[in-house]
């Protein structure tokens, strides 16, 4: 388990062969299933690779996903973050030198590889074929079924992240601060960069 | 071809895809929908606001991210395979680079409590994010064909069995998908049914 005093630093552990090809074959089976973003992979993620495999601390887990979300681009680069992570982790921290880099960046190509070859090329061959039979009743049934199943997932990843922060349970402020930014985000134009940087100065502050 | 369609804006080349989709990708805080949507369809005018919905709906439902699809999607239309690599490379490339520099920082200062605060402060709002992203969602599910009841139930069982229960994804996408995609194939068969029965009727 995670200790109470968990930070985002490196721990160290040890990937033999096996496990990182049961790291890519984990995300090339995700991959499939992230139907609504990578994102909706997040619960099943933090299972395998946090609970069971303790291949990165619970905090690593979610600053990879606070740090895609705050940078520029499509958030699954916190999938790439994850497997930087895993390889920071597998050469036993960032003063590894070459070889933090070199395992960090095996890691970062393990887990894109897997999360992207697979949905990319189903992507590229399904996206011709549904164009030209979206009258078709299955893909329709298809489409339908899905809906309220991917609009359930992105709330339930939004609950566990909050819900995984902090070892004490999570304070109140905390769901304080999630309960706003939704409904600044649901209701307003309001850009995300303000959010992000008011989120960061009341974290500094120790607020939640 | 239509005369308009050939006059329509389009990319002149994968390259210009790979510039397009790396400008609008840096410009992408929190999420790159709303950037692609302004770029693409309002500046650029490369599609039309009711394409790029068809395209964002075919991109939704596909496994896989969804700018991701979205982008290889649009790349293959105008330039097949390497349109769509172009588009994805861009889409990808200089984001990635950024958020491997920011964790190499970030390590570096993980320790300091101030740090630490502000990516927790910055993770309950991507959390909210998200959660403001499914929120948002619910509309679309006004006229699905399974009802509002089923869909009800089926977004409930769904968030506990996946945040409460934790169980794997794979069974809520495989047993509840499958399900749920049953039952509107039953359901859209029935309103087939009883539109063929109205008009036919004198």
């Amino acid at each position: 388990m995670i200790s109470a005093t968990a930070t985002a630093t490196a721990t160290a552990i040890t990937m033999t062969q096996t496990d990182w090809l049961a790291l890519l074959v984990h995300f090339l089976s995700l991959s499939l299933l992230s139907i609504g973003g990578a994102i909706t992979t997040a619960p099943e993620m933090h299972r395998y690779l946090v609970d069971d495999r303790h291949w990165l601390s619970d905090s690593q887990f979610t600053s990879s996903i606070a740090l895609a979300q705050a940078a520029p681009g499509p958030n699954v680069l916190f999938i790439a973050l994850i497997g930087w992570n895993i390889g920071v982790n597998a050469a036993g921290g960032m003063a590894g030198g070459m070889a933090t880099w070199a395992y960090g960046l095996l890691g970062v190509t393990v887990a894109m590889m897997g999360i992207l070859v697979p949905s990319a090329t189903l992507t590229f061959a399904a996206a011709r074929w549904g164009q030209r039979n979206r009258e078709l009743r299955a893909v329709r049934a298809f489409k339908q079924g899905l809906a309220p199943i991917v609009v359930a997932l992105l709330g339930a990843t939004g609950f566990i992240l909050v819900s995984r922060q902090g070892d004490s349970g999570t304070p109140w402020t905390t769901w304080l601060l999630v309960a706003t930014a939704t409904l600044l985000v649901w209701k307003t134009r309001l850009h995300i960069l303000w959010l992000l940087g008011t989120g960061a100065l009341v974290g500094a502050l120790g607020w939640v | 071809m239509t005369p308009t369609a050939l006059e329509r804006p389009r990319p002149d080349s994968p390259r210009d895809l790979f510039v397009s989709f790396s400008l609008l990708a840096l410009q992408g805080f929190g999420g790159v929908l709303a950037i692609v949507q302004r770029e693409l369809v309002e500046k650029k005018k490369w599609l039309t606001p009711e394409e790029f919905l068809e395209d964002w709906a075919v991109a939704q439902i596909l496994p896989g991210p969804n700018v991701v699809n979205l982008s290889m999607m649009i790349g293959d239309r105008y330039f097949g395979m390497r349109g769509a690599v172009a588009a994805l490379a861009g889409m990808l490339t200089f984001p990635l680079l950024i958020v491997l520099a920011l964790a190499v920082v970030f390590a570096g200062v993980s320790d300091v409590p101030q740090v630490q605060g502000a990516l927790r402060g910055m993770g309950a709002v991507a959390s909210g994010l998200i959660t403001a992203t499914g929120l948002k969602l619910i509309g679309g599910l006004k006229d699905n064909v399974m009802g509002a009841a089923v869909c009800i139930v089926l977004a409930a069982t769904t968030f506990i069995a996946v945040a409460w229960l934790r169980v794997p994804l794979v069974w809520v996408i495989l047993v509840g998908g499958s399900l749920a995609s049953v039952w509107a194939y039953r359901q859209l068969g029935l309103m087939a049914g009883l539109l063929s029965k109205l008009t036919s009727a004198p």
